[in-house]
């Protein structure tokens, strides 16, 4: 009992299947465990489990997640229920329908309690600093960030406070935060799943994804929220195979390239350390791992924040106090009103990006920034595609460092950037990647390894992952909270 | 207002239409017009958070059959672009539309003015999103969404319009061509039409251009022409005084019969256009575009050709036939079902009775109820032709047989209005009064023929109007000579 | 390329963003920064490259045209900070 919430889901789903526990019990426990831990690591913005469980309960029986509560981040519409993007400009906001990855996880029994967990405004962040509801701080390390911009999603998950939690990723924010804490982070090829609810960072890049205890839970959550949506024209209609198949513990004669320029200075030396011996155990595991480059990885960065920041630029014009939640208390004219509202409502790092998203994308700056970035992406798109052509796979670290210290960064924007620059590559080619815990480091972090792979190759990455898994156990590491 | 100076006026027209799909652009909102404010709104159509487009089919093949109708290239790849700005009426605050690959370009319209044959060249012809609707009170502004997202098509024409009249024209073709396609209502009280124009004068024969206005808020194609007209006595007055023309949008105010300046702060717009990332490319195949082809009815202008030569119409009576698509396919069947080769007697008739009968009641001659329907018609007017009838009765039966809904025939049966052709039975009445008016007899006979006529009147009196003048007269000159 | 604050005024305004005369001074020097370090693009040789707009080759998503359910009008105005009767309402709008 005491120990429900420590489960992963695929444990929890065979014990409710054998009526060993109930669905109330687990939700009791997990209640038990934020109200213990919650206030230290605050990874939830709200938390309601009174909502209608039983309601959702109900129906046929034989539903795969049936009776299985899931934590969404904060981005991720559900109906009726405040999704606020933990931005003061969508305070109070009640969408008036469901995200279609919620529908998906309704249909197959899941429980959508009234529980949000916390991220960096609109998703703008690496660190989930910029919350207006406050930072979430690492399980294993509280005064460290949890990473971000799913930092509430990963360290509920880390910390035993979630079963398992979706969040969103447009430069790392599931493999980044999933690194700092310790547990396994899936970015879907784009187009994979729904957008549709997702509300937009920037639209190109933006993929909604599993964050879980070990990588079989990813499959299983991959496999019901996948798949073609009629409702976002950029869901792509390939079929889902059933991704537990790919669970194989064998990667004998595996291609895995390894990319020299995510090795270069900058990289802490310890994760460097603990990357190379992750690489070793995978190599005497049969994989066949030869050196790849992507030449034009050091682009990666610039070019995300120039699409990056322009389509959110757009993407966030709605938020002007006409149709819902914040309006300035001003009663001036129109524009007065417009600019007042999204002064106040918006926060400091959604201010520079959309002010610096508007700007590539004025007359005169078009060409110069947004053209040029959009065929640099072509190009790291073109890098991928080059390397695939001989590689199943890629491994690399997923972040330079382990969690760093709340407050490190936040003033100096450009480094916090680079903090996802392992990261932000696979976004921009819209590849699937995947990152597993791989180690500690000294002070007891965490450390991610980061698993690449073709456009809908997901099977790949979790054949990967999960033999790796199997044949060393970092993912049952848990961090010493009480 | 009147300019010294000899210009000439150079106008663009930029026409939007509302598609008359059943949902709107990129969600299933009904676009159903009139309903309860905000009634017809979704999480896509309010831009709400989260929300995703998809386009309507529908609306991209009215789209290239517009384009394909306007003579246009259809694109192979097209694409849509956000067009980004603040205002209260668009949900987003940016409009899906498209920026440098519109799904049509490069067509053109062929019309007629001031006699002579004109074509003027269409620049593009693109898909995007209609704004809500906004309501002005004292104090506040309202703002109803049931109107965005609505897919309106932006026809651009080349500014190659020379006059009101020309402008005019064109439009006229060009909703009478939308029209026909049966993918718009073009009305422009409903707003599912509207218009904007851009007008500059320059020196007659000069290269260069003068400075434009945009001129907005012009709500039927007679207030573009009066706009237009006024605009060019405005700006022609400015040159004349050597005074400069300030590049601005101008309201038509149709009281005062007037453009203003929108005098707002109006800033230079920048629209910050970039490819829409929420919806994915269309190639547009050549299959496709065929199928469309396919079901392009015929348009006006070939009915038009067709009406002349099949049945021998001149131009001007066939373009008057020829306007609306409805009305058109309603005298093709009258002109089949006619049994003579002359087609004239029927044309005349729809021209005239008939037009002035549905105009009467604001109907178009394909809506007025005929008791008896086109057979009826026809009977009438051949009767007319036999002389079986006179031509002055025969009118009066038909508005009476339309405001009573009563047959025509069953009128003339009723009343007995067939006409006495029959020479034999009209000699008594032409002598009786040969004897009774010898003054007029003697005056004809001296060679003043007019007086035939009245001795015509008279015999028409006798017989209670129902004497065939033309018998009458016949008999007449005989007995006189 | 540089940013001045002019420019970040101007830009701003675009945005529909008041900025504080402190924050619009941060934002200058941090903006500067950031497009210092994006100029690193200008080095790599893109004349024969296409953009990528989509990085995945789908098309021609469409639906067909048949009606849908709209929000009920509670739902649609539940969220609205000023509203009349069945209207959105803004600051009145002088044209």
């Amino acid at each position: 009992m005491e120990e429900l919430n420590r489960l992963t889901a695929h444990e929890l789903i065979e014990s409710l299947s054998r009526k060993e526990i109930t669905s109330e019990e687990v939700i009791s426990r997990l209640n038990q465990r934020i109200k213990d831990t919650d206030a230290r690591v605050k990874a939830y913005v709200r938390f309601d489990s009174s909502n209608n469980p039983a309601e959702q309960q109900s129906g046929a029986a034989a539903l795969p997640l049936k009776g299985l509560p899931i934590s969404l981040k904060d981005n991720i519409c559900t109906d009726s229920l405040n999704t606020e993007c933990c931005s003061m400009i969508l305070g109070g906001f009640r969408p008036p329908y469901d995200a279609t990855v919620v529908k998906k996880l309704k249909a197959a029994g899941a429980l959508i309690l009234g529980a949000k967990t916390n991220m960096d405004e609109f998703a703008f962040g690496s660190s989930t600093e910029n919350s207006c509801f406050g930072p979430t701080h690492n399980p294993w390390d509280l005064e460290c960030v949890p990473g971000g911009s799913s930092g509430g999603s990963a360290a509920a998950v880390a910390g035993d406070e979630a079963i398992w939690a979706l969040g969103s990723d447009t430069g790392g924010s599931i493999r980044q935060p999933a690194a700092f804490c310790g547990v396994v982070g899936l970015k879907p090829t784009y187009g994979r799943v729904s957008r549709y609810g997702l509300i937009a960072f920037a639209s190109s890049l933006d993929q909604i994804g599993p964050i879980t205890k070990d990588t079989r839970d990813s499959a299983l959550l991959l496999n019901v929220i996948a798949g073609f949506d009629p409702r976002d024209s950029t869901s792509v209609n390939e079929k889902v195979p059933d991704y537990t198949q790919a669970l194989l513990n064998d990667i004998k004669g595996i291609k895995i390239g390894i990319p020299k320029e995510y090795f270069i200075e900058g990289t802490d030396s310890e994760v460097k350390t603990i990357i190379k011996e992750a690489l070793e155990k995978l190599k005497s595991l049969g994989a066949d791992c030869q050196e790849v480059s992507l030449p034009h990885t050091e682009y990666a960065v610039p070019v995300y924040y120039i699409i990056a920041t322009a389509e959110a630029s757009s993407n966030l014009a709605r938020f002007d106090g006409v149709q819902y939640a914040y309006r300035s208390s001003s009663r001036a004219s129109l524009i007065d009103m417009y600019k007042e509202t999204r002064g106040e409502g918006f926060g400091e790092e959604a201010k520079r990006r959309i002010i610096l998203g508007t700007f590539v994308l004025s007359h005169g700056y078009y060409d110069a920034y947004y053209l040029r970035a959009q065929k640099v992406r072509t190009l790291i798109k073109q890098d991928f595609e080059r390397a695939f052509n001989q590689l199943d796979c890629i491994v690399t670290p997923t972040t330079p460092t382990a969690a760093f210290k709340i407050g490190e960064k936040i003033k100096d924007p450009l480094k916090m950037y680079l903090s996802d620059i392992f990261t932000i590559s696979v976004n921009l080619a819209g590849i699937p990647a995947i990152s597993i815990p791989c180690g500690f480091t000294k002070k007891g972090l965490p450390v991610g390894l980061q698993i690449l792979a073709r456009p809908f190759a997901e099977e790949m990455l979790f054949r990967v992952a999960h033999t790796y898994e199997q044949n060393t156990g970092w993912h049952k590491m848990n961090p010493r909270l009480k | 207002m009147k300019a010294k100076k000899d210009y000439e006026a150079v106008i663009g027209l930029e026409v939007h239409v509302h598609l008359k799909t059943k949902t709107k652009a990129f969600c299933g909102c009904s676009t159903e017009f009139g309903q309860e404010p905000n009634s017809q709104a979704c999480p896509v159509c309010l831009g709400f958070p989260g929300s995703l487009p998809v386009l309507n089919e529908t609306a991209l093949d009215y789209a290239i059959k517009v384009g394909l109708a306007l003579n246009c290239q259809v694109q192979e790849y097209t694409k849509f672009d956000r067009k980004n700005y603040f205002y209260p009426d668009l949900p987003k605050n940016y409009q899906i539309s498209q920026y440098d690959l519109p799904i049509a370009k490069e067509g053109f319209l062929d019309i007629e003015a001031g006699g002579k044959n004109k074509r003027i060249a269409i620049r593009r012809v693109h898909l995007e999103e209609d704004a809500g609707k906004l309501i002005h009170k004292e104090e506040i502004s309202l703002v109803d969404f049931n109107r965005a997202g609505i897919p309106l098509l932006e026809i651009v024409s080349d500014p190659e319009i020379n006059s009101p009249e020309e402008a005019y024209e064109y439009l006229t073709v060009l909703k009478s061509i939308i029209e026909y396609l049966g993918v718009s209502d073009c009305d422009m009280e409903k707003g599912s039409l509207r218009c904007d124009a851009n007008i500059s004068l320059k020196q007659k024969g000069a290269k260069e251009l003068g400075v434009k206005a945009e001129l907005k808020n012009m709500n039927s194609f007679k207030a573009v022409k009066d706009a237009l007209a006024f605009e060019i006595g405005r700006q022609g007055g400015l040159l004349d005084d050597g005074k400069a023309i300030i590049q601005e949008t101008r309201l038509w105010d149709a009281k005062l019969q007037e453009t203003v300046s929108m005098r707002s702060k109006e800033e230079a717009q920048d629209y910050r256009y970039f490819p829409e990332p929420d919806l994915v490319p269309f190639i547009i195949s050549r299959e496709k575009k065929e199928e469309i082809r396919k079901s392009i009815p015929e348009l006006p202008a070939q009915k038009l050709l067709r009406f002349t030569k099949e049945f021998g119409l001149s131009e001007y009576d066939a373009k008057i036939l020829v306007s609306s698509k409805q009305d058109a396919e309603y005298v093709e069947r009258l002109m089949r079902a006619y049994p003579r080769e002359d087609k004239k007697p029927l044309v005349n008739w729809l021209i005239g009775p008939v037009t002035a009968l549905a105009s009467a009641s604001n109907l178009i001659i394909s809506e007025l109820k005929i008791p008896g329907g086109i057979d009826e018609l026809i009977d009438l007017i051949i009767n007319t032709e036999d002389g079986k009838i006179s031509n002055l009765t025969a009118k009066s039966v038909f508005a009476e047989s339309v405001s009573t809904a009563n047959l025509a025939s069953n009128i003339i049966r009723e009343k007995n209005l067939f006409q006495i052709s029959d020479a034999s039975a009209l000699e008594s009445e032409v002598d009786a009064v040969i004897k009774e008016n010898p003054q007029s007899v003697q005056a004809y006979q001296a060679g003043k023929s007019n007086a035939i006529m009245f001795l015509v009147g008279q015999v028409m009196k006798k017989t209670g109007g129902k004497a065939n003048p033309k018998v009458v007269q016949e008999i007449l000159k005989r007995r006189l000579q | 390329m540089s940013i001045d604050k002019d420019t970040v005024k101007y830009t701003a305004h675009l945005a529909r963003i008041e900025l504080q005369p402190k924050e619009l001074e941060t934002l200058s020097g941090q903006l500067k920064d950031i497009l210092g370090f994006i100029d690193k693009l200008k080095k790599i040789d893109v004349k024969s490259t296409s953009p990528t707009s989509h990085i995945l080759p789908v098309n021609n998503v469409l639906r067909r045209d048949a009606p849908a359910e709209s929000l009920p009008l509670k739902k649609t105005l539940e969220n609205a900070p000023q509203k009349k009767e069945s209207f959105f309402a803004v600051p009145k709008i002088i044209e």
